[in-house]
């Protein structure tokens, strides 16, 4: 079978790569495109740890055939940090400890970045049942609630200011 | 799985020409159901449809008397128009239901239904609230009623060739509302071990002039239940017709033992739900 | 030692290998590649229990891109003859990895194939003819050790003290410990409380599926690249099942995406290896979700009678603890750490405890944290509980009224050095969380968790750099943060901050030999090793100074991160810093490295206590967990935040394993539920935030009172939650999981 050629956008940049038809979009980050931040834990969509956004919408990248992101845009954990700057959310997971093992950081802070851009001030139920998608085995999930929640605070902080400004 | 040819539709008539000429050809919306069952060997298609990028097929509109969600729409997008979710709650509350956030940002509601699982979450709140299934075909389009759709488990009323374009619900009467619940062991991520839909219209005096009933997980295929309904016709939705409701659904539930419950279990608990979801209807339509 | 004021021990630095894990950077097992790589798939048993009658491989090789292909016969004849039996017995280790003869449960391994591509090595397994002889299953304890049981192996002769059934048998070792007289002791009591207790399998769980990529060069050496809790492990193993000298094999441990016991073996390395000898070139293997939970690592399932005695005045007097663990394939499940852990917290008079290690034709079962202590304590702290409840008495009340403390002599022997139970149980009865108010439907659980934590083999090293910063390299893999804390000890005592030492895991060929990560003893005993060789380093930094002073050692002190006149001598020149010692050292004697063993014979034991707020459903039988809170003695903190962890993930693992986690087998022997939709660990909005209260009692085996922390929190929360739920709903759940339709069927007397 021919490998298909497909033309997108990864974390900002246009990439093409070749794939099989049927291979994931998972796939297709890890080995053909070395994107390899985004990590498999169950092929099912059952376990959050391959999370990327897809024309801005959180998925599970295991959940995606590769071909259809023709045309489309991808974002990973590879792109959240700008340059040599952390996202908040990185800064606040390694502040709070909300990370053993690691595995299952990538998808978390993809997730959680899709839920403060569409919550920014989301309460602890909120942010637990957003990612309830998303498994940790370390954790209890404790320190991964406070790192979001405080971060979405921080971020608040800063916003909140300038629309205070703005409004004012 | 890797070498499965794919292609991706820009139409209805594309895509139903294609479907139309091979047989083994799977439709791919959200393919979180699809995948994993060809990933585990349980399905071999030989060519995946992509119906994605058919227009027809995507985005929530209300329209005149009606609803129609397009059958390759996300549950994430359904959950999130505001319209919607204050015409059918219930509706709501079943897409937002299903599977994790990142399930609901692939997980279409046409998928959900053309799985036909016996425990699709959207199947006993469609149920509830009337929807027809658009179903388009090479001899044009044709309606088919949510309860009539699944004909058992993975099976349903499509004819080879046809497609799911999209549901459509009736906008709900005055002093009309509906809910839908479900039972999980845990709070999410879970497969709905029962689920209960119920959407009623209640009378200046709080009287309840109709309603309709459905339940989940519990028979081969989702059942919408008339004496559940009956139950709740001309009461209050008070104490008394809610047990009333509680045991015609326990009554009616034809669940088997597996992984995810018990008979036994399945039967009682059916008819706490749709109680409860009776309840949260009434209290819903009160406030219309 | 107790006086010691810490200037980095006890701090929260950012761990330094956070950054690589935060941006997605790290490369864990399965992200590694080799130019020229292929690809593994694995064919697995259909069966529970059969006997290989043939393996025709060909039909695989026929198929285009696959490279090689193996199956049990093509490795060497395990035998029991060698002297790396530490990890387990190497016959059932090698016939586990692969069967040879016979398969002991669905997913076992019996032939591999390397191919260009995933699908065509998956067709090439597909392609191998296997010719099975059926036997039938044995699932549970019961059919296990019945007279009329299929034997899994013929050879198996039950080891421990008489009487244990003749062979063939499938009960491998009993383990029996006892003291006082029980029947004297049953007749002083005034209140018995006898119950049967059972616990399913359960999986680890770890997001990380075990992967390995396996390079072979010309000369026969062997580098494996894989997720592994122990290096020097994997070597060691694979070299036994192999029969590869153990020096031609470098094993690179990737970063570990979660263990908790479960990749302290080896399943898939041996396999890559051996494809990738027959290949000559590097192979990948990686396992689905689906093969990690066939044929991977769960715990037993426990069968746990305990009776218990005790006199009005709460005195506990008597004990007998009856288990039966399931080992699965192959024997070695943790009955014998179960049986030391049972009754450890409290003081028995007379006690008897009795344990038994069944063979099933289940996976075999790997070490899950704190290895058969919750299964024991499940039972135990529920039966605990109800003798409280008997006697009209807080449940805190009778633990403290019977809590082992110092000088107390543990059921398995070892005579208690400071351990610091009593005072979890105080802080547990001072936290708020137990006077909170409860509502209707609600109840409140306590239970408490002993485990002895271990000691083993630790070697680190230490390096300075020329500006004076630091490097230390132990054989540890990290799977939770230990590279930090290893940081702040070196830290601690070269007298500098954390952010100044970069912590590294070695390979098999740049680390000295180490035991496992695992056993809650890296902080414990690697910890100690890197102590040592920093307090080396401070005396080499001394020597410097007083070589640039010139005065005798003694004339020079190291105080934070300085050498100081001392003694008078030299009293006229400015202290210098590791920097500036650092700078010379090319001109004062050269590099400046130290290195140290250590191999502690014992380790000071965890205590934790827990308590749990449940809510039931009286309608639907579904448990919400409303607070949680751990309380453990950790002996000092290292990194208090990692210390939380560890007390918040064991909490979480235990709450899973208390309400919805369990293998479901079909009457074949097969696991119905293989993945994580239906293999139900907690996520997120499962959970309430976890309380932690760190108590520091410090253990007088390490400089720093260090005790290990990792796997004690696991310990009582199956029963921390089965307390709880008995409290609100007035039935004891003596089976797990305590599921909506176990609960409802309760409630409702079915």
């Amino acid at each position: 079978m021919a490998r298909m050629h497909v033309e997108t956008t990864i974390n900002g940049e246009s990439a093409e790569f070749l794939c099989q038809p049927g291979e994931s979009l998972l796939d297709a980050l890890r080995n053909e495109l070395n994107l390899t931040g985004t990590k498999e834990g169950c092929n099912t969509g059952d376990c959050g740890a391959c999370s990327v956004m897809l024309d801005g919408r959180l998925v599970p990248s295991c959940m995606v055939l590769a071909p259809e992101v023709e045309g489309r845009s991808v974002g990973t954990i590879e792109g959240v940090a700008q340059g040599d700057e952390l996202h908040p959310l990185q800064q606040k997971f390694l502040e709070h400890a909300a990370l053993q093992c690691g595995i299952c950081t990538p998808g978390f802070i993809v997730a959680a970045k899709a839920l403060l851009e569409k919550n920014p001030d989301p309460t602890e139920e909120e942010a637990r049942y957003w990612l309830a998608g998303n498994l940790c085995r370390c954790t209890g999930y404790d320190k991964i609630i406070r790192a979001v929640l405080d971060t979405a605070a921080e971020m608040n902080g800063t916003n909140g200011a300038a629309t205070n400004g703005a409004a004012g | 799985m890797q070498s499965i040819p794919y292609q991706a539709p820009a139409s209805v008539s594309e895509a139903v020409a294609l479907l139309g000429s091979d047989a083994e050809a799977r439709v791919l919306a959200g393919g979180t159901d699809l995948l994993v069952q060809v990933r585990g060997g349980v399905r071999k298609p030989s060519a995946w449809i992509d119906v994605k990028r058919i227009p027809d097929l995507l985005g929530v509109s209300v329209e005149g008397d009606s609803i129609r969600i397009g059958a390759a729409t996300p549950a994430a997008v359904i959950f999130e128009h505001p319209e919607l979710q204050r015409l059918v709650p219930g509706v709501a509350e079943a897409t937002d239901l299903i599977g994790s956030t990142q399930i609901q940002g692939r997980a279409t509601l046409g998928g959900n239904l053309c799985n036909a699982s016996p425990a699709a979450d959207t199947t006993p709140a469609l149920i509830a609230v009337g929807a027809q299934c658009i179903v388009a075909g090479s001899g044009g389009e044709r309606e088919i009623a949510v309860e009539a759709f699944a004909t058992g488990p993975g099976q349903t009323a499509l004819a080879q060739g046809e497609l799911l374009v999209a549901v459509r619900i009736p906008k709900p009467a005055a002093r009309t509302a509906d809910a839908y619940l479900r039972l999980i062991p845990r709070t999410e991520m879970d497969i709905a071990v029962v689920g209960a839909g119920v959407a009623l219209t209640l009378g200046d005096d709080g009287t309840c002039t109709q309603a309709r009933v459905a339940i989940g997980a519990v028979a081969p295929t989702a059942l919408l239940l008339e004496e559940a309904a009956a139950a709740l016709v001309g009461s209050r939705v008070d104490d008394d017709a809610l047990a009333r409701v509680a045991a015609a659904a326990t009554a009616a539930a034809r669940p088997i033992d597996d992984k995810r419950g018990t008979i036994a279990y399945r039967r009682k608990v059916v008819g706490v739900l749709a109680k409860r979801a009776a309840a949260i209807a009434a209290n819903r339509a009160q406030e219309r | 030692m107790s006086e010691r004021k810490f200037k980095q021990v006890g701090t929260r630095p950012i761990r330094h290998d956070g950054l690589e894990k935060v941006t997605g950077r790290a490369n864990f097992g399965a992200d590694y590649s080799l130019p020229g790589m292929l690809q593994g798939a694995v064919l697995r048993s259909p069966h529970a229990h059969a006997k290989i009658v043939s393996i025709d491989t060909s039909p695989a090789l026929e198929v285009e891109g696959v490279k090689a292909v193996i199956s049990g016969r093509d490795f060497p004849i395990p035998t029991r003859e060698g002297d790396r039996q530490q990890y387990g017995d190497v016959p059932d280790l090698a016939n586990n990895v692969i069967a040879r003869d016979k398969v002991l449960y669905h997913g076992h391994a019996v032939a591999a194939v390397a191919a260009t591509t995933i699908e065509a090595a998956q067709r090439g397994a597909e392609k191998i003819r296997v010719e099975y002889e059926v036997l039938p299953p044995v699932l549970d304890i019961e059919s296990a050790i019945a007279p009329d049981a299929a034997i899994l192996h013929d050879d198996l002769v039950c080891q421990g003290p008489a009487p244990v059934p003749s062979s063939p048998t499938n009960v491998a070792r009993r383990t029996l410990l006892s003291g006082g007289d029980i029947e004297q002791g049953f007749a002083d009591s005034d209140v018995v409380v006898e119950r049967e207790f059972t616990t399913p399998m359960v999986h680890q769980g770890y997001i990380e599926p075990h992967a390995t990529v396996v390079e072979t060069l010309e000369n026969g050496n062997v580098t494996i690249w894989c997720c592994t809790q122990g290096p020097f492990a994997v070597r060691g193993l694979t070299a036994s099942v192999t029969g590869i000298e153990l020096s031609k094999i470098k094993v690179i441990p990737s970063e570990i995406g979660g263990g908790f016991g479960g990749k302290t073996t080896i399943y898939l390395e041996p396999l890559a290896v051996e494809l990738s000898r027959r290949s000559g070139r590097p192979v990948k293997l990686v396992m689905s979700r689906e093969e990690v939970f066939r044929a991977t690592g769960p715990t037993s399932a426990g069968r746990v009678r305990v009776k218990m005695g005790a006199r009005k005045d709460g005195r506990l007097v008597a004990a007998e603890v009856v288990m039966y663990y399931e080992a699965g394939a192959f024997p070695g499940s943790p009955v014998g750490a179960g049986c030391m852990c049972a009754l450890s917290a409290y003081c028995f008079d007379h006690f008897v405890i009795d344990g038994y290690d069944v063979v099933t034709t289940k996976p075999r079962v790997a070490a899950y944290r704190a290895p058969g202590a919750p299964i024991a304590a499940f039972g135990v702290e529920q039966v605990v509980d109800e003798v409280a409840e008997r006697l009209g008495l807080d449940p805190i009340e009778l633990r403290l009224l019977n809590a082992v403390q110092e000088n107390d002599v543990a059921p398995y022997g070892p005579k208690y050095q400071a351990i610091g139970f009593r005072e979890t149980l105080e802080e547990a009865r001072k936290h708020p969380n137990y006077s909170a108010t409860l509502g209707p439907n609600q109840g409140r659980g306590v239970a408490s968790g002993f485990w002895f934590n271990a000691g083993l083999q630790s070697s680190a090293s230490v390096h300075m750099n020329e500006d004076g910063t630091a490097i230390v390299t132990t054989g540890n893999p990290d799977i939770g943060g230990s590279r930090a804390a290893q940081a702040i000890m070196v830290a601690e005592e070269l007298g500098i901050g954390a952010e100044q030492v970069v912590p590294l895991v070695g390979d098999t060929e740049s680390a000295g030999y180490t035991d496992l990560t695992g056993g809650s003893r890296t902080a414990y005993a690697t910890g100690m090793a890197i102590i040592e060789a920093s307090q080396d380093i401070v005396r080499q930094l001394r020597e410097r100074a007083a070589k640039i002073w010139g005065v005798e050692l003694d004339g020079v002190a190291w105080e934070d991160g300085r050498a100081v006149p001392s003694n008078g001598a030299a009293s006229d020149v400015e202290p210098l810093n590791l920097a500036e010692i650092a700078a010379q050292m090319g001109a004062t004697g050269g590099p400046i490295v130290a290195q140290a063993a250590v191999s502690p014979p014992m380790a000071g034991p965890g205590f934790a206590t827990h308590l749990c707020d449940v809510e039931v459903d009286q309608e639907t039988g579904k448990v919400t967990v409303l607070r949680y809170t751990t309380v453990q003695d950790a002996g000092k903190a290292v990194h208090p935040s990692y210390v939380e962890g560890q007390m918040q993930g064991g909490a979480a693992q235990g709450i899973g394993w208390a309400l919805n986690e369990e293998y479901i087998f079909d009457e074949n022997g097969v696991v119905e539920n293989p993945g994580f939709l239906d293999y139900r660990m907690p996520v997120a909005s499962d959970l309430p935030m976890i309380d932690t209260v760190i108590v520091e009692v410090a253990n007088p085996l390490h400089p720093y009172g260090v005790r290990g922390v990792g796997e004690t929190p696991i310990v009582p929360p199956l029963a921390c939650v089965a307390n709880a739920v008995a409290a609100a709903t007035g039935k004891r759940f003596t089976d797990l999981p305590i599921s909506p339709p176990r609960v409802l069927a309760a409630i409702d007397g079915d």
